[in-house]
């Protein structure tokens, strides 16, 4: 009896604990935070019928769920990992109660209270959309609505001429290093804007102001004609025609391969357009 | 810090993106290579003793630095603590190669940039947020940055 404990001890799934120790305790930004009441789920001998609740402070990092025994504890108590789980209102005698069930009848699944509607709401939400698969879903479905503008904005490009004046306008700065627009060298996390191997997070996106900013775009981009991506030459037309990007495919170091390819033939002909004198 | 074994064992019966036996070693001192099926799930990497159901042990890519070391070897290792490196030897360099651009896409962090990326790109070329009309666009996952509790 006390050999097939030991042995269960012994067979324990390993985990890189204090990486992801570190995962949940540092900066990078969390999908949702809160503090929710979780059923303590009593296995054996408690035959009573009282359930109990502990407050535990909840953290959301992408498929992540850690919950800390306050907020400024230094490491969690655990983790939930959010694969194939549902998550549902759940019928209890506790108000804004929510329970994570797992596909796996064998995972036991999670009660947890919010403190108010629109929080339990909000958690519902959060914890729904926290699937690795719903966030690949939706990068490609991203994926494939970029192809469909980058081809629809090739499709009725005006004259050389007019383009190029665009072109002119952004390159008209030659000190302007020709990667500028590239998109960052990513890395699981390491994200290095070129040189530097900085901690994944908001610190090392500020490096680059134009990528950092969201949505709304930096003004000096709102041209007619647009796009350093939309070139006028034909040699660049021809590359349009072989986007990377597909939907069959998770392409993005293609893209990325691309787009410095395309940077490079600008610049190129810029180049040579000006030892021609035509600048 | 808990985690359910029950749950990581779940994950790691899923679809894998890449599986192979590859020859992997800990990085603890003294450790060997020793033959693993080592198995890419969404964001986890399993090893497996070849002749086992259940993983020994799982890895979380986030925040993690695939190198390429010498031939056919990589490493995975983690931001806060460098030198801690889980060495892997490939059959070929081919297939090194290969592990190397798999694992570096592997993480819900990259895939978050990616996305990320995309939604500007399309914002730029259309003066529309794709996230729009799926009503998500103010979602704090696919906000770069700023977003911090």
């Amino acid at each position: 009896m006390l050999e097939m404990y030991r042995e269960k001890l012994a067979k324990k799934m390993k985990l890189n604990e204090r990486s992801v120790v570190h995962y949940a305790t540092c900066d990078s930004p969390a999908d949702h935070a809160g503090f929710l009441r979780k059923r303590v789920e009593r296995h054996h001998h408690h035959h009573h019928h009282t359930t109990s609740y502990h407050r535990r402070w909840f953290i959301l990092k992408g498929n992540l769920l850690f919950y800390f025994e306050d907020r400024d504890s230094r490491e969690p108590l655990g983790l939930v990992v959010l694969e194939g789980c549902t998550v549902e209102l759940c019928e209890s005698a506790e108000e804004f109660a929510f329970a994570i069930h797992f596909e796996d009848a064998g995972a036991k699944a999670y009660v947890l209270v919010a403190d108010c509607h629109v929080a339990m709401e909000a958690w519902v939400k959060a914890l729904s959309r926290a699937s690795f698969d719903y966030m690949r879903l939706v990068v490609k479905e991203l994926e494939r609505q970029l192809e469909d503008a980058r081809k629809s904005l090739a499709a009725c490009h005006k004259s050389p001429r007019k383009l190029s004046s665009g072109r002119k306008r952004h390159l008209s700065n030659p000190a302007l290093p020709p990667v500028q627009e590239k998109p960052p060298i990513l890395e699981n996390g390491y994200s290095t804007w070129g040189s530097s191997c900085t901690p994944a997070g908001a610190s090392c996106c500020d490096q680059d102001g134009g990528f950092s900013k969201p949505p709304p775009l930096p003004p000096r981009r709102r041209s007619a004609g647009g796009s350093l991506y939309i070139a006028p030459t034909s040699g660049l037309s021809l590359t349009l025609q072989e986007s990377p990007v597909s939907p069959e495919t998770a392409c993005f170091s293609k893209l990325h391969h691309w787009y410095g390819q395309e940077i490079a033939e600008v610049r190129r002909e810029w180049l040579e357009s000006k030892k021609s004198g035509e600048l | 810090m808990r985690y359910s074994e029950r749950e990581l064992l779940s994950l790691s019966r899923q679809p894998a993106e890449k599986a192979a036996e590859i020859l992997m070693r800990l990085p603890k001192k003294g450790s060997v290579l020793k033959k693993r099926l080592v198995k890419l799930v969404v964001n986890f990497l399993f090893y497996f003793r070849t002749d086992e159901a259940e993983p020994i042990g799982a890895l979380l890519l986030e925040h993690c630095r695939i190198a390429k070391e010498e031939v056919n070897v990589f490493s995975i290792s983690f931001i806060e603590e460098p030198d801690r490196k889980y060495c892997f030897e490939c059959d070929s360099e081919e297939q090194c190669q290969e592990w190397v651009e798999a694992l570096r896409r592997a993480s819900y962090e990259f895939m978050r940039r990616s996305l990320i990326f995309y939604r500007n790109e399309i914002q730029k070329m259309t003066g529309k947020d794709p996230l729009e009309q799926y009503g998500i666009s103010e979602e704090a996952r696919f906000q770069l940055g700023t977003h911090k509790q």
